[in-house]
């Protein structure tokens, strides 16, 4: 699904640079559900935006989708993000002007879908996070975890492949955290692949796998290839 | 997708109604006075015969004072009008398929329903070739036939206004109308006719509207009116003897011809100073050489319909144009960057760079078309007041053309005010505004 080799990000003021990542590799499999956890600073939230491709790299290689996105065009990056990845951000990043309907119609429209289409999307995936009846609410009239819900409601209505979460819980109280993570667990349920930064602990164990990073890399590279377990490793062998 | 712009642009011009509105005022301010400016620079300069402007020419022949000529700063041009006996004597000439001598007189107009006060008017005489040859249209009827430009015949073609007035607007050919105490009948009435400038007869006001009646040039003889147009004389003469004026060096009609091919003018041209030749032989002032044959747009050139200063008025309000929209940029720029976590996000979700683009072009459009409708709200005050400050009596409207120019000119102005803001914001990086959240 995803496979990262020796990816380098470098940063460069006119003073420093500062090495975010540094052969980072790595290898999601289809389904899987990965946690990524370490300190603050490890680069944790710059290899989610590079493999959700909101960010350029510097070496290595990334394969997503059995495609080689090392070089593309900023328009078929944006494509690619549009069509195959779901994301979800700790600060929500709601359009604060949009209601829920149209917060959630934003991917969609530039997916180019059918009014109908649109609609019934936008539909199931506010009744999936348990908001179907507020739709024409504004984001400022709702609770963070509310709030947080519909992010998740954007990134699945365009039925992506992955869906990439940086710290998704990590503005909750544990309650609507715990509400959230449940949310995900479903989705990754239904066959998405999911992959989640956090710093909370207990979270980063109920993943399938946890992936730790130090200073820009994954820390014990036998994690590497650590096998998944449960239902989705048969997706994964085949 | 453009409906979907559409309707980000109108949430953002609601979401920050203070910004949007300076901005639709700055466009619409400098959009107002370049209205104002180009509406009068295009009203004036505007041939309304333009499509028979090579073949259309007034005359003029240099019977004037041999001691000075008419134009100061033009010695070599004749008088703009022409006396009496000359266009008498043209007149005779077969050369122009048209031709006609024209003059303005004052008629007092009772209409046979008494419920209408009389009024006065400055009516037009002319032979029947005027209509002919200004393609002027009619409602009703046609002009008078050439019978009644040899022989008298009490008939009138009305205006479209006055036939309303008198007659309610119906047909009225046939009817009888009594203008200075004398029965006509009516033989035609014109459709809407109003040219502007006035080509046909500028020196009594190149913006007056056209007359509401005509007569036959025939009677003038026999009715010997009260003439309203202006009259120049060198010599003293006797105005109140109408022989002795008829037969004066004093100019005060209009002369026009039709000369559809370069044989016909070259041969009316020859005609013409041949004619002056004679004239001076019989030892009267005539310069020869000095021949007026101009088109209508020279002849609008000539009598400076559009001054200098108009021109230069257009290009002034054309600047402040540049300067309202120089400061939409700054706002438009104040107003994207303000958004740039909302395009981050647009962006990460998948909006293309291009996307992005239009999104804000199309706001700058929809920003444009209300600066636009407002700034034609001020362009009527500004007409208005022109109107006002010159004491111009004439019809200062934008017509459909006008109303086009000003549309395009608002959207194109601030799609154009948008360009560099808009590439600015869609590079915004997808991630740039996420991290730092
Ligand atoms: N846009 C940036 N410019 C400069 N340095 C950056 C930028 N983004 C991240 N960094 C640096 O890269 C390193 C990794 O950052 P990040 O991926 O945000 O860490 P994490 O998400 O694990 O806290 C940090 O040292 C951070 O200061
Ligand atoms: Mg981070």
């Amino acid at each position: 699904m995803l496979n990262m080799q020796n990816i380098s990000k470098v940063y460069r003021t006119d003073l420093v640079q500062t090495y975010a990542l540094r052969d980072f590799s790595l290898e999601v499999h289809e389904g899987e559900f990965v946690s990524v956890t370490g300190p603050s600073g490890s680069g944790k939230t710059t290899f989610l935006n590079i493999a959700g491709m909101l960010e350029d790299f510097d070496g290595g290689t990334y394969m997503l989708d059995g495609e080689n996105v090392s070089k593309l065009s900023d328009n078929a990056r944006s494509k690619i993000r549009n069509q195959k990845i779901g994301f979800i951000f700790q600060g929500f990043n709601l359009i604060p002007d949009l209601n829920l309907w149209d917060n959630v119609d934003v991917p969609l429209r530039y997916r180019g879908f059918k009014s109908e289409e649109r609609g019934r999307r936008i539909k199931e995936a506010l009744e999936m996070v348990g908001l179907g009846s507020r739709m024409k609410h504004l984001p400022s009239q709702l609770s963070g975890g509310q709030q947080q819900r519909v992010a998740i409601a954007r990134a699945i209505a365009g039925s992506p492949r992955v869906i990439m979460a940086d710290e998704p819980t990590g503005n909750l109280d544990s309650l609507m955290a715990r509400q959230v993570m449940e949310l995900l667990e479903n989705i990754n349920e239904a066959g998405t692949t999911i992959i989640m930064v956090t710093h909370d602990p207990e979270l980063a164990r109920r993943a399938h796998r946890n992936v730790h990073v130090m200073d820009g890399q994954v820390s014990d590279p036998a994690i590497l290839q650590q096998p998944v377990r449960g239902r989705q490793a048969a997706v994964a062998e085949n | 997708m453009f409906n979907y712009y559409i309707k980000l642009a109108v949430l953002s011009i609601r979401r920050n109604p203070v910004l949007s509105a300076l901005m639709v005022a700055a466009i619409a301010v400098g959009i107002g006075a370049f209205m104002t400016m180009l509406t009068l620079y295009h009203t004036m300069s505007g041939n309304p015969i333009w499509w028979k402007n090579d073949v259309l020419y007034v005359v003029g022949v240099d019977t004037w004072d041999p001691a000075q000529p008419y134009f100061e700063d033009r010695p070599e041009l004749p008088p703009e009008q022409m006396t009496y006996r000359d266009a008498k004597a043209l007149h005779e000439s077969g050369i122009p398929t048209h031709k006609t001598y024209t003059f303005r007189v004052a008629g007092v107009i009772e209409p046979a329903n008494k419920d209408v006060a009389p009024f006065i008017e400055m009516g037009r005489m002319a032979t029947s070739d005027f209509f002919a040859m200004f393609d002027v249209p009619f409602e009703y009827g046609a002009a008078w036939d050439a019978r009644a430009d040899q022989t008298d015949e009490f008939v009138t073609v009305l205006s479209k206004e006055t036939n309303d007035k008198v007659f309610a607007g119906e047909n009225s050919v046939g009817q009888t109308i009594r203008i200075d105490s004398r029965d006509y009948t009516v033989v035609g009435v014109l459709d809407e006719w109003n040219p502007y400038p006035k080509f046909y007869d500028p020196t009594t006001g190149a913006f007056r509207d056209s007359e509401p009646f005509y007569l036959p040039a025939q009677l003038y003889e026999t009715l010997q009116p009260q003439r309203g147009g202006s009259t120049n004389c060198w010599k003293m003469v006797n105005i109140a003897d109408f022989d002795a004026f008829n037969n004066s060096e004093c100019a005060w009609l209009q002369y026009w011809v039709q000369l559809d091919t370069p044989d016909q003018q070259a041969r009316y041209r020859d005609f013409l100073s041949a004619y002056l030749q004679e004239q001076a032989e019989l030892g009267r002032s005539a310069r020869p050489n000095q021949i007026l044959m101009a088109t209508p747009a020279e002849w609008m050139e000539i009598q400076e319909v559009v001054g200098d200063d108009n021109r230069v008025l257009v290009g002034l309000s054309a600047l402040f144009l540049i300067v309202c929209l120089l400061n939409t940029v700054g706002l438009l720029l104040a107003k994207f960057l303000g958004r740039a976590g909302e395009i981050s996000v647009r962006r990460a979700l998948g909006a293309s760079r291009l996307q992005v683009f239009r999104q804000q072009l199309v706001e700058c459009g929809c920003i444009g078309l209300l600066g636009g409708v407002f700034g034609l709200g001020l362009s009527a005050l500004g007409l208005l007041a022109v109107k006002g400050m010159y004491r111009y009596d004439g019809r200062l409207m934008m017509d459909g053309e006008m109303l086009m120019v000003a549309f395009a000119t608002a959207v194109l102005a601030s799609i154009a005010a948008g360009l560099w803001p808009a590439w600015q914001i869609c590079r915004v990086p997808p991630a740039g505004y996420l991290k730092t959240q």
